[in-house]
């Protein structure tokens, strides 16, 4: 690179001396590239800017308690998002206890503990799982896995912690835990494939050392790998997050869409992300859509901010694969 | 003592090989939901995929029959839109990474492009609705086309700026050498050995928006006949997926499993085609 950027360099020195027209078509060329890279910059401040002046009259009525207040009520037009945050944090954390250790137990297993003919299929199977759209994941959550889980697993959860809070009450099928089921097999992929090259780029000298010392492929993969990879991995599990937390269509199809704080996980909730998919078009008030406007904008900043951290802790160990994967 | 160690060395390669189990169960646990959402878009989707489902329109509400040709044509229509705004600046940008950009403005442009990719899709929509349906007054497929299109930057700019850096060295020193100025090389000489690459980015990111339904339910907004005019709102395969799946009629549902299944191949058609498009390559592109 540096080489060639040099030869540029010499080659436009000569360029100038010939006065060559190209001179022109150089300079023009790197400026419209430029351009055109600068508009990640203006994006981000696009969708910041538009989202603040779409709901500036909303945050001024509301200020701060817009985001602890639960009354959600546009014919009165008064506004609180607790329940949708709460119910976006409970989703996906859901989605995280079901999904991280699946994805990293599968990452482990791709990189280290299965047979090599495996691998490829494997990872194509999960790239085609990344590749369903939520809406049909959703639809598939409305008409199977629903009736399945009030069928069976939930009747089973709640005859064996029905005396705790979260799976009491009745069963009604669409319901917060359903939602984070459906967010967790949305996030399955991404996970699995970033921590997977996390794993990779674990160099091959830690699993030999581990192996000279005499142990096992498991405690070889449990000392050597996970502890230098610690990092990495969190940083996969935090990118799951984010993806987690703006999953919209899977999970409005099936969490029920009740605007309502219970600790019952079989009851239904609402997320920052369904709300806006399911009211935006009927925002008759200009504080109704100013309202859903600043939840927009609070389920922006929750995810600028984790993925800020997830890119963070993936920077560090990263290798252009690592990033890679992140798409 | 002696036997005390061969126990221990017994019980560890146990819990060795439990760990792999645990490892391959949670494999196929990972891989299960993409068998059973193919197993039930194929019983419930395919015996509604017919002549009609795919060259009619909708028919009334209640009315049983119909199909989804409009969604279908409008989906294409959007996202040919979408590629007109987000092929030439993903790409470009992308080049201007690879090719021209210092460290220091290359590390901050790339860590936008990656929190960008990371915006939830719902807030596209939000942005969209708020520039372009506010203001013009109306959904449209413009705004539908548009929200895409922005979704479609940061990714193809990613994964441009990745194969062209794969280009070697040489082929620059090569053409650079023979006085072809430096914008010539870029676009015949470096784009050109990379366009395999940048091909598959741009199918990936047409994939992947072709399938997004939240940024364009109050963009685009879903239209129930043929779209005569770009202002007018315009129907998409993933809305009215959407729409049907969560109707109260069972026609309906039947219609949406078909549609789900007719998107679901385009978009498995696509990633066929990017496989093809890679097969040797696996080392330089994607």
């Amino acid at each position: 690179m540096a080489v060639a950027a040099s030869i540029a360099v010499e080659e436009r020195s000569v360029q100038v001396r010939m006065a060559s027209p190209s001179r022109f078509g150089d300079k023009a060329f790197e400026w419209l590239t430029l351009a055109m890279a600068l508009a990640v910059v203006v994006l981000v401040i696009l969708i910041g800017w538009q989202l603040w002046i779409g709901s500036s009259v909303a945050i001024k009525k509301f200020g701060f308690h817009f985001l602890v207040t639960s009354t959600w009520d546009p014919v009165a037009e008064q506004f609180g998002a607790l329940p949708f945050i709460y119910g976006t944090l409970v989703s996906s954390l859901i989605a995280l206890l079901i999904a991280v250790p699946l994805s990293i137990a599968t990452a482990a297993y791709l990189t280290e503990l299965a047979p090599l003919w495996i691998r490829q299929p494997l990872v194509s199977l999960i790239e085609m799982l990344a590749a369903i759209p939520s809406v049909i994941l959703g639809l598939w959550g409305i008409f199977v896995m629903i009736p399945w889980l009030r069928d069976y697993p939930f009747p089973f959860l709640k005859r064996l912690f029905g005396w705790t809070p979260f799976f009491s009450g009745p069963i009604y099928g669409p319901s917060m835990l359903a939602g984070g089921i459906i967010i967790a097999i949305m996030i399955l992929p991404i996970i699995t494939s970033v921590s997977r090259e996390i794993l990779r780029s674990v160099p091959n000298l830690q699993r030999e050392a581990a192996y000279a010392l005499g142990a096992t492929r498991w405690e070889a993969t449990r000392i050597a790998v996970f502890s230098y990879a610690k990092k990495g991995l969190f940083g996969a599990v935090i990118l799951g997050l984010g993806r987690a937390l703006g999953e919209t269509m899977a999970v409005t199809m099936v969490i029920g869409n009740t605007p309502q704080i219970a600790a019952s996980l079989l009851k239904p909730g609402y997320t920052l992300a369904s709300v806006i998919a399911n009211e935006f078009t009927e925002a008759t008030t200009d504080m109704y859509l100013q309202a859903l406007f600043e939840i927009g904008l609070v389920l922006f900043g929750i995810t600028i901010l984790v993925n800020l951290l997830a890119q963070l802790l993936l920077r560090t160990i990263t290798t252009t694969s690592a990033t890679r994967a992140v798409q | 003592m002696h036997l005390e160690r061969a126990d221990n060395h017994t019980w560890r390669k146990i819990k060795s090989a439990l760990a792999s189990t645990i490892a391959f169960v949670s494999a196929i646990l990972v891989i299960s939901p993409l068998g059973l959402v193919f197993f039930h878009l194929l019983v419930n989707g395919a015996g509604s995929v017919n002549w009609d489902f795919l060259t009619k329109l909708p028919a009334p509400v209640g009315a049983v029959g119909g199909g989804m040709a409009n969604a279908i044509v409008g989906s294409l229509e959007l996202l040919a839109f979408a590629g007109v705004i987000g092929i030439p600046i993903g790409v470009l940008g992308g080049v201007y990474l690879a090719e021209y950009g210092s460290a220091r403005i290359n590390s901050v442009l790339r860590f936008l492009a990656d929190v960008l990719n990371g915006v939830p899709s719902i807030t596209w929509g939000v942005v969209v609705y708020g520039l372009v349906v506010l203001r013009f007054k109306g959904f449209s497929a413009y705004a539908g086309g548009l929200a895409l299109g922005l979704i479609m930057i940061p990714l193809i700019l990613r994964t441009t700026e990745e194969v062209v850096l794969l280009v070697p060295n040489g082929y620059r020193e090569a053409a650079l050498a023979l006085g072809v100025s430096r914008w010539k090389t870029i676009v015949h000489i470096v784009m050109k050995t990379a366009s395999r690459g940048i091909i598959t980015g741009i199918l990936l990111a047409l994939a992947r928006v072709g399938g997004e339904t939240a940024p364009l339910l109050f963009t685009a907004f879903g239209n129930r006949f043929w779209n005569h005019s770009l202002s007018q709102p315009i129907a998409a395969l993933p809305l009215q997926v959407f729409t049907y799946a969560i109707s109260p009629y069972d026609d309906w549902h039947r219609q949406a499993w078909a549609g789900a299944l007719v998107l679901v191949t385009g978009i498995f058609c696509v990633n066929v085609l990017v496989r093809i498009l890679t097969r040797g390559h696996a080392a330089s592109v994607v």
